[in-house]
């Protein structure tokens, strides 16, 4: 039955990059309105595997279905307007646009509007970026980002650049939101409100997560599921305590100090 | 112990903001600062104006008692100042092999290179394992681990460390910061570390500061720092 499928569906999916298997036969599930922690030691794969998702990477074999509908067929720039919006580890601003712009950037993918439309400035478009526009100051708001809607992004400090990510990849209106260590460079302050953000992008805005995370206090305390991966294959896949208290989890990963 | 690096009322500005301002600040020769701060406090920015780079910076900076703000970003790295910024700045087209060699490239004594990159790989035997892969293949901890070689190849006197911690695994976080106090004990390199895990701060530091809208707003030792109710409701968590 469509409706109990699972959001994604990942079947033993292998990567390799000239020599190193990136992925080895990783299969997992993450259910609908589910957050989804992805853990495990550098190198893991955990990068590579959302690059497989947005479509950045083929994998070499395996299978991913979104909605129930094969992921791999749909070309990377089609995986937007499918619903799957994503951050950077690294970020991946545009760094002389202004946080305003840089949030629009992430609604694009959802415009209907086209080039002939949007060049004679048809009423639609106008209408279009009115409607835009006002979702974007919405954003800006939920994400405490009003103060410096119009200065460029290059010169914020980091906190502030993943908050811009964060409101750009929700702009898209995502079905499924994938997060790339959003906790990095956070205070533990500044971590407990990206806890109570991501919850209630979940519960409100009804987005599913899957975020790949080193920050265990947070991972463990948001995830409803946590998945780990050591050298390109899965370790473990349960509820946190389960994850947290894996043998292997703690000796590729946790340490005895966690 | 006599001050490696002084700031003596720095501020720094990138164009019109002015990001930190009347900022005393100092690493003991030998010892480990700690740079504490929310984000947008500063701490990123006072690395970057020790270097001069990218930012408008004013008042006086003193390393091993000279004066060096208004000196070119490259003479300030000829003084031993070696900078692992933020994101890493690797150069991820380039080998692993030639991004170290690359941070040997204002050193004058070029026969002692290969030695000092043996040396780097007794810290990081994995880099030793990638020395012909892009930098830009690597894990993100590779990476890290690479900016902080790289760093070292310049054999710096002093280390500006921006969140070596950022977006590593718990265990080689733990495996960094052993790393980083043999470096501070073995080869006496002193150091200014920005770091949001401040419990891992606060263990490898002998002296912290605490910033707040580019101010000074708490400096001294970790016990006093850990005692400091502000702190640890802020950045401990208990």
């Amino acid at each position: 039955m469509a409706g109990t499928d699972p959001l994604l569906r990942i079947r033993e999916i292998s990567l390799r990059f000239a020599g190193i298997i990136a992925l080895d036969r990783v299969s997992f599930d993450v259910e609908r309105g589910q957050i989804c922690g992805l853990i495990g030691p550098n190198g893991a794969g955990k990068t590579t595997l959302f690059n497989c998702l947005s479509r950045l990477y083929a994998p070499d074999s395996g299978a991913i279905d979104f909605l129930g509908q094969p992921l791999l067929a749909i070309p990377p720039h089609r995986i937007a307007a499918l619903g799957i919006g994503r951050t950077f580890q690294n970020l991946a601003l545009f760094r002389t646009m202004t946080v305003r712009q840089n949030i629009l950037v992430g609604a694009h993918s959802r415009s209907r509007t086209g080039f002939v439309s949007d060049a004679l400035r048809l009423p639609v478009v106008r209408a279009e970026e009115a409607a835009l526009g006002a979702e974007v100051d919405d954003l800006l708001a939920l994400l405490d980002l009003r103060a410096v809607a119009d200065q460029p992004a290059e010169a914020l400090p980091f906190g502030t650049k993943k908050r811009i990510e964060l409101a750009r990849a929700l702009a898209g209106k995502p079905t499924l939101l994938l997060l790339d260590e959003p906790a990095g460079g956070l205070n533990h302050d500044e971590v407990d409100q990206l806890r109570a953000l991501i919850l209630s992008i979940r519960d409100r805005l009804a987005i599913t997560v899957l975020l790949v995370e080193h920050h265990m206090n947070l991972v463990m305390k948001l995830s409803d599921k946590v998945v780990a991966l050591d050298f390109g294959r899965k370790i473990a896949d349960g509820t946190p305590d389960q994850v947290r208290n894996h043998p292997d989890v703690i000796s590729a990963y946790l340490g005895t100090a966690a | 112990m006599s001050a490696l690096i002084e700031l003596k009322g720095v501020g720094a500005a990138y164009g019109q903001s002015q990001v930190i301002s009347g900022l005393d600040l100092a690493v003991a020769t030998g010892g480990i600062t700690a740079l504490l701060g929310a984000n947008g406090a500063g701490k990123t920015t006072t690395l970057r104006a020790i270097c001069n780079m990218r930012v408008r910076v004013s008042g006086e900076i003193l390393f091993a008692g000279k004066r060096i703000d208004g000196w070119q970003t490259e003479d300030i790295v000829r003084l031993g100042i070696g900078h692992v910024p933020d994101g890493r700045g690797t150069f991820v087209h380039l080998t692993v092999a030639e991004n170290l060699v690359l941070g040997a490239y204002t050193r004058g004594d070029k026969a002692a290179v290969a030695a000092d990159m043996e040396r780097v790989f007794g810290y990081f035997p994995r880099l030793k394992e990638r020395l012909g892969q892009q930098a830009g293949t690597l894990s993100g901890g590779e990476q890290q681990m690479l900016a902080i070689a790289r760093a070292l190849m310049l054999k710096p006197k002093l280390l500006l460390l921006d969140e070596p911690s950022f977006g590593l695994a718990p265990l080689v976080v733990q495996e960094i910061f052993r790393i980083l106090r043999r470096i501070n004990e073995d080869d006496s390199v002193s150091m200014l570390v920005v770091e949001q895990n401040a419990n891992l701060a606060l263990d490898l530091a002998t002296d912290v500061y605490l910033l707040e809208t580019g101010r000074v707003v708490l400096n001294g030792s970790p016990a006093l720092v850990r005692g400091n109710e502000q702190v640890r409701r802020a950045y401990l968590g208990y």
